[in-house]
């Protein structure tokens, strides 16, 4: 009865018709807790505001948050920290997503970043990030007065990730310190914040990659198409397989750009982000694919592995 | 030991739930400091195929540069997430992981053992269906063992796995594995913790954690695994009644009006009647919207949004029932864990959040604290951090609510400091103290007397009235710094600085000082109804005005104090240089040089400061203050 707008997305889209009832009453759990998460979130806070990052994980989130206010829409914008460098599919998807569901989307771009020329090619994927990510995210907040930023961040995903509460305290700097987190009880949230304070809150918390896969298929949510695989150009650098995804990017002596049957498990920086060799070009097919996966999805990130605990680090600098 | 070498279950393709209806298991794990909790956790997680490639290949090379285990596998690090843990190799905070065999999924919390950290212990137990609770066999059950104990069972926690760890150190000896399950039966039965499955084992090694141990011949249980993935949990939180805390109001247009929550307990249908608390106003369901679409019931756990038949006034903090009526009190008795650096303070002002519901709260008295080792109840005053005490709470408004251990959802609350906003304390409600005469009550006042008992004072104005420079303002402030040193509560109303802000519009016209006395009277009327004592410096020079302002407020409420200064004296003090002014003929209408001042005829208190100095009046007023049981 919810009516989720239908988009161009169909042919892409599974079917949850063979669907155990016991997978979908773990769903719907997960479901109901997160959608008392985004209301709680729209009761609390003077001016909250949705991280979008147009992966599959938004996609969920934006999902959920609309059921949670039908038929209202949900009392929140959407942000996508534009680096300038995500996969240009993305960006089509999302202008799309925001104007068929009439949702307030922000973009926002770090433009000191850019006039500097930080790219993540020449500058390292640790500098380029904290700029055109952390610092551009930090800024966006603070532009806005945003005292609430969703994201979509789940606990399965890394070590810290799984130290984080739901409702997550950040200093007027958007420090995040790990040692001092408010305890979270039952479902009890202490949402006070101090002029100048925020909160990061993160729904999704207790979901699993393969949760947010079962429930794509199960909700049929539309997704950018990137996630299946296709024929697309690529070069192995660094042990991984990059898109060649525009122009902007240098191939090395030797380079070459191969068309390959590939696809991704997450979404991000088009020059950051490992593709997977995969002929999965359905939903099923892909959570096939993800059950006997023997790799986690962050291993396509590359971001991650830039020092050890450097996501434990780029949390507290204020990265999402 | 590397990992190619370890695995217990065949290493084939990763794990899929097969058959089960059963629903997530929700469990903490808690034990001392090296009792091996991560080591078992990271233990269930590698023996569940949870752990991908990658991770181990990460978990490989951490284990050979900052394991503690010379190299082989270290499983603590798959769970000691954050730099510093892995540096001391200890856990600090709370991990949540993730995990699943063919039969069932896992979330489990992994909780330190310090004692400073406690309150990680509560928070992991406090959305658990089960402990394992981890002991080392050398040391059997230990005070941490019955501090963690007493925890789960405040929190609810029935069902209990003893994992008597570190077995290879005892030479696996059965008899002292007795020992250790009989003491620690013991325990259970006080705290009256339902199920208790002992369980020996070497959690490094995986001994009993997936596969049966070869080395305990003498222990035919099952293993932990084999446990969690059978035990039933659930209690039937849909057989209890109705209760949805409203949470969000969703008015997207004007024929439109939802509420919305995630059902507490029980169950609900199209046409039911349902009861909005504390209010009592009386509904009925017209529909339901559910996440997978508009249906015609719903129950527990499910997050829903409901419309009404009738218009009626709900809002967030209210809770919709049905069936028997919750429970709707301003005074609790409660168990408190204190989670805060600071010390409980009773009398102290907090912020008490239960359900979707927020009101001050004080704690009016620690009735007793209860000693971790023996469980008794001890005389105390405070509670500092990781104590827990049993107390009687204040609220400032009636809360919706049920017991505990009826109910997490509406028996559970967390006190919030409201200057540091830390979380302060959790809390479980025990008891009503103040049960609601009538379920239908529609507003619980309260008065200024509830007020006044929460500030332990009776509230009052104290009305300086007197010539300009006769001293009213400084004895005032003086008297509002020697209450707020006493630890009162008080509010100053100095008639220049309302001119400045309230009384901007007002001149000094008789109408316009009479408006001026009238609406600081009424200021003054509110602090006393909020339970405050109101000082009011105001030269105030008609008598009838003043009678006003007294009659305004109930017997004995009114204090006048008359400073009763010669005009000569303030003349000769002049302090503002009115007086200067007024006698140029520049300040016309100024009281005492072309207007009366009607001095008072009897007033409660009166002050000459060319007899008495400010101290002296200060004491004069504060003893009086006393004497007749204001403070």
């Amino acid at each position: 009865m919810l009516d989720v707008p239908s988009t161009a997305e169909s042919a892409h889209r599974g079917r949850a018709g063979g669907k155990q009832l016991h997978v979908t009453s773990h769903l719907r759990r997960l479901e109901a807790e997160s959608i008392h998460i985004l209301r709680e979130t729209a009761a609390e806070f003077r001016k909250p505001v949705m991280l979008y990052s147009i992966g599959k994980d938004s996609s969920v989130l934006l999902h959920l948050a609309i059921k949670a206010f039908h038929p209202g829409k949900p009392p929140f914008p959407l942000l996508h920290v534009d680096t300038t460098w995500k996969f240009r599919e993305m960006i089509r998807f999302r202008d799309r997503r925001a104007r068929e569901l009439g949702l307030d989307l922000i973009v926002h771009t770090n433009n000191d970043g850019l006039s500097q020329g930080i790219d993540p090619f020449t500058h390292g994927s640790a500098r380029y990030t904290d700029v055109m990510k952390t610092q551009a995210l930090r800024k966006a907040l603070d532009l806005h007065g945003f005292d609430a930023a969703i994201g979509g961040a789940r606990r399965d995903e890394e070590k810290s990730r799984a130290k984080e509460r739901v409702f997550s305290h950040r200093s007027a700097a958007h420090r995040w310190d790990p040692k001092n987190q408010r305890p979270e009880l039952w479902g009890l949230y202490n949402t006070m914040l101090a002029p100048g304070e925020s909160m990061r809150v993160f729904p999704l918390s207790n979901w699993t990659e393969l949760d947010v896969w079962d429930y794509i298929l199960l909700e049929d949510i539309p997704i950018v198409p990137l996630y299946l695989a296709a024929s697309r150009p690529v070069v192995e650098r660094g042990g991984a397989l990059i898109m060649v995804d525009d122009d902007r990017m240098p191939l090395q002596p030797g380079e070459e750009p191969q068309w390959r049957s590939v696809r991704f498990r997450t979404l991000g920086c088009y020059p950051l982000t490992g593709a997977t060799t995969s002929t999965a070009a359905t939903l099923p097919e892909i959570v096939q694919e993800m059950m006997a996966s023997r790799t986690s999805e962050r291993q396509g990130r590359m971001i991650d592995r830039d020092s050890p605990a450097s996501m434990e680090r780029k949390k507290a600098e204020g990265y999402f | 030991m590397s990992y190619h070498e370890a695995p217990t279950i065949a290493a084939t393709d990763a794990p899929r739930l097969e058959q089960s209806d059963r629903p997530t298991l929700r469990f903490v794990t808690c034990g001392s400091v090296d009792d091996g909790k991560s080591t078992l956790v990271g233990r269930l997680l590698y023996d569940s195929k949870t752990l991908l490639d990658d991770q181990l290949d990460g978990l490989a090379s951490e284990s050979r540069t900052v394991g503690t285990t010379g190299g082989d596998l270290d499983f603590a690090l798959l769970v000691d997430g954050l730099q510093a843990e892995r540096e001391q190799g200890i856990t600090i905070d709370v991990a949540y992981r993730f995990f699943a065999t063919r039969l069932r999924r896992f979330i489990v919390a992994d909780t330190p053992g310090h004692a400073q950290y406690t309150r990680n212990m509560a928070t992991g137990a406090s959305n658990a269906d089960l402990a394992v609770v981890l002991v080392d066999a050398r040391k059997g059950v230990i005070t941490q063992t019955r501090r963690h104990s007493h925890i789960l069972s405040l929190l609810g926690i029935r069902h209990v796995v003893l994992a008597v760890n570190k077995m290879d150190l005892i030479r696996f000896d059965g008899d002292r594995f007795a020992a250790i399950t009989a003491e620690y039966l013991t325990l259970a039965g006080q705290l009256g913790t339902s199920q208790v499955q002992c369980i020996p084992v070497v959690a490094p090694d995986g001994d009993n954690i997936v596969a049966a141990s070869t080395r305990m011949p003498w222990y035919s249980g099952p293993t932990i695994t084999a446990y969690l993935e059978s035990v039933d949990v659930a209690g039937d939180v849909s057989q209890r009644p109705f209760r949805l805390p409203v949470q969000w109001v969703n008015r997207p247009h004007a024929d439109f009006r939802g509420f919305c929550g995630r059902i507490a307990s029980g169950t609900i249908a199209v046409g039911d009647a349902v009861r909005v608390q504390p209010s009592g106003h009386q509904a009925h369901v017209a529909r339901i919207l559910t996440p997978a679409g508009e249906c015609n019931h719903a129950g527990a756990g499910e997050s829903i949004t409901l419309t009404l038949a009738e218009e009626i006034d709900v809002s967030r903090g209210d809770v919709l029932t049905a069936g028997s009526a919750a429970e709707v009190s301003d005074q609790l008795a409660a168990h408190l864990v204190w989670f805060d650096d600071e010390a409980m303070v009773a009398g102290r002002r907090y912020l008490l959040k239960c359900g979707t519901a927020s009101t001050g709260a004080v704690i009016a008295t620690l009735k007793h604290r209860i000693a971790i080792d023996t469980m008794a109840q001890e005389c105390a005053t405070t509670l500092d951090v990781n104590e827990i005490g049993y107390v009687h709470l204040n609220l400032d408004r009636p809360l919706v609510f049920e017991a505990y251990r009826d109910g997490r959802e509406m028996g559970s609350f967390i006190l919030i400091d409201p200057i540091s906003h830390r979380t302060a304390a959790a809390g479980m409600i025990d008891i009503s103290l103040r049960r609601a005469t009538n379920i239908h009550w529609q507003r619980l006042a309260v008065d200024k007397s509830v007020r006044a008992r929460l500030k332990q004072q009776r509230p009052c104005v104290l009305w300086f009235t007197g010539l300009s420079g006769a001293g009213k303002s400084t004895i005032a402030d003086m008297v509002d710094r020697r209450l707020a040193e006493l630890g009162r509560h008080a509010a100053l109303l100095d008639g220049d600085n309302l001119r400045h802000g309230i009384n901007r519009d007002l001149g000094f016209s008789n109408a316009e000082r009479s408006e001026n006395v009238r609406r600081v009277a009424e200021i003054a009327a509110l602090f006393v109804d909020s339970g405050l004592i109101a000082l009011v410096a105001l030269i105030s020079p008609f008598r009838s005005e003043r009678e006003l302002a007294r009659r305004r407020l109930e017997v004995g409420e009114f204090i006048e104090i008359h400073v009763a200064t010669p005009l000569a004296e303030c003349e000769r003090r002049d302090p503002k240089g009115l007086y200067r002014k007024a006698r140029a003929g520049e300040l016309p209408a100024f009281t005492g040089i072309d207007q009366p001042y009607e001095a008072p005829l009897a007033p409660e208190i009166t002050i000459d400061t060319s007899e008495l100095s400010s101290e002296a009046a200060c004491e004069r007023i504060i003893r009086y203050l006393r004497e007749q049981n204001y403070l």
